[in-house]
């Protein structure tokens, strides 16, 4: 029995995520567990539940239970031109979560790469989601969108306005129907409604996403999202990490925060996703920043729990009535490297290996 | 194989005579037995009846891939899911209505009695009138008769229910139909059989 199987699934996970992130550079952030509910207040819409543990500390302040870790990071670092500061965590937050919006305690690890980025710290930040995804087992698949071209395709419309709002509601549900039928009510031109249509239909091997997207591309800020996402597209293939890599238009985020790259990573068999991420210049400039800010989060709580098959709790169960007898007898299987459960009688649920059974002075196994 | 959850009586079997005939068939579904699972190996597919209302949450969580689930659950219970196909089916419409003299004066907070409080409440919103909401699960169209609310919002199909107790629909919220929903992680493994019976399913509603 090794140190590991003492550890909780996703606590496995979070020093698996740990020791890539600090491959790569990332230095481990650590956060205090308080802090003013005034600051998440302001960024309410950011966090995946509005719903905040909150309490009056001695001096009448209202606290908050930190409910997310890319505020703090963001709120702590400052900006030096031309510098990156590259950081990861695993860290407990607490939130609403499950059906009933009951608080939990939440393990979440990820990293942030804050400053002024490049290609390489876009391919950087998508690799390691994608390294991430792998190291958590079984099959996997990191959808990803980039919101210039979801903002270049709404650049006409009011973005308050029923067609924007019910049209991102469509395309992040992948609702290509209702979404057609909103643009014909709206007496949008045909060829507009065909491109929303496409745009919300689209899911595809990345590269070959770029290439269909090439044509719809015209815009200024259009042709930049493409170039970003063929450059990334080229890098994540010479890595050999482009495999499980798609384009898919209904990953949105919230757009008043996030402007570029957005991604979301599933692994087979779990119901929901498992990370989640993307650059977040508008959060940024909210709260004061200039630099550009790309992370994720992986939510450890949402990994299956495991199956231990054929596991046993300890590995020898030992009988005894005569306790003058347990230490050697625990001393001896213990230096064969065994681990042992003195019990006077067989416990319930207990799954041992061997029996050693001392009662009646002969030991049989 | 795909897993699908189908809405147990009269729409789940008309969606399942629509997948039949999409090439989905299971013959023994229709058979008169307790069983809730049927499989077809051969055409890939895994069936089980639920409860009409807890559809989405057996796609949410995972238990099926796919599911048939009315607009009027979807909009009200905001699952995450993908929504993928209006199958045309179970046609109705989500409406207010109440006593065929009712005035609205504006000078209070408008009683409305429903099973749909989610709907009921952005509704409004957007009309920006006050509302007081009252939560029912059953026997709707008794609550202005007897006082309890001004109005109800309700689904309507015939309108037979409402003529017999004196109301009338005063206003359409929305049209409702049932929907093809998809678990959005089971979408991204099973993509091409996904699409493949979306494909198929949309050939035999527009045929």
């Amino acid at each position: 029995m090794n140190d590991e199987s003492l550890m909780r699934p996703e606590e496995r996970a979070a020093l698996a995520l740990q020791a890539l992130y600090r491959k790569y550079g990332y230095l481990p952030f650590r956060m205090s567990r308080f802090e003013e509910y005034d600051f998440y207040a302001r960024n309410k819409d950011f966090l995946v539940s509005d719903r905040i543990i909150t309490f009056t500390d001695s001096r009448g302040r209202l606290l908050a239970l930190k409910p997310d870790v890319t505020l703090s990071i963001i709120k702590s670092g400052s900006d030096r031109p031309g510098c990156k500061q590259k950081l990861c965590y695993s860290e407990k937050v607490f939130r609403a979560a499950g059906s009933m919006g009951e608080f939990k305690e939440i393990t979440q690890a990820g990293l942030e790469c804050i400053g002024d980025l490049d290609v390489y710290d876009c391919f950087e930040v998508t690799a390691l989601a994608v390294r991430s995804l792998s190291l958590l087992g079984g099959d996997y698949v990191l959808n990803l969108s980039h919101l210039g071209l979801l903002n270049a395709l709404f650049s006409p419309f009011d973005p308050d306005s029923a067609l924007a709002r019910g049209a991102a509601r469509c395309i992040a549900g992948r609702n290509v129907h209702e979404l057609e039928a909103l643009c014909r009510e709206a007496e949008l031109p045909e060829e507009t409604v065909r491109e929303f249509c496409f745009f919300a239909g689209l899911h595809a091997p990345l590269a070959e996403a770029v290439e269909q997207l090439a044509p719809c591309c015209v815009s200024e800020t259009a042709l930049a999202a493409l170039s970003e996402l063929r450059n990334l597209s080229g890098l994540l293939d010479g890595a050999g990490l482009a495999d499980r890599v798609y384009f898919d238009f209904s990953v949105v985020n919230n757009r008043k925060y996030y402007n570029g790259l957005v991604f979301q990573g599933f692994l087979d068999g779990v119901p929901e996703s498992v990370l989640a991420g993307g650059q977040y210049d508008w959060l940024m400039a909210r709260m004061g920043r200039r630099a550009s800010g790309l992370g994720f989060a992986v939510y450890l709580d949402r990994l299956p729990s495991g199956t231990e098959a054929a596991g046993f709790d300890v590995d020898v169960l030992l009988l005894y009535s005569d306790p003058a007898a347990v230490p050697a007898a625990v001393s001896r299987l213990q230096a064969q490297g065994k681990s042992v459960s003195a019990q006077r009688e067989i416990p319930d649920k207990l799954r041992y290996r061997e029996l050693a059974d001392l009662r009646g002075g002969a030991e049989n196994a | 194989m795909l897993n699908i959850a189908l809405p147990k009586g009269r729409l789940g079997e008309k969606v399942y005579a629509l997948f039949e005939k999409a090439g989905y068939a299971c013959p023994e579904l229709l058979q008169d037995s307790r069983r809730l699972i049927f499989e077809n190996a051969g055409a890939g597919v895994r069936y089980f009846w639920v409860k009409p209302s807890d559809v989405a949450i057996y796609v949410e969580r995972g238990a099926a891939d796919l599911g048939v689930a009315g607009k009027d659950i979807l909009l009200e219970y905001e699952p995450e899911v993908y929504e993928l196909l209006d199958l045309g089916l179970g046609k109705c419409r989500m409406a207010v209505a109440g006593p065929k003299d009712f005035y609205d004066s504006g000078l209070r907070a408008l009683k409305v009695a429903t099973k749909f409080a989610g709907i009921a409440s952005a509704y409004y919103e957007r009309k920006g009138r006050e509302i007081d909401i009252i939560r029912l699960n059953g026997s709707i169209e008794l609550a202005p008769v007897l006082g309890l609310s001004d109005v109800i919002v309700d689904i309507v199909e015939t309108g037979k229910t409402l003529r017999e107790n004196d109301l009338v629909v005063l206003e359409e919220v929305m049209p409702i139909s049932a929907r093809l929903i998809a678990n959005k992680a089971a979408y991204q493994f099973k993509t091409a059989e996904v699409e493949k019976l979306k494909e198929n399913v949309k050939g035999m509603i527009d045929a």
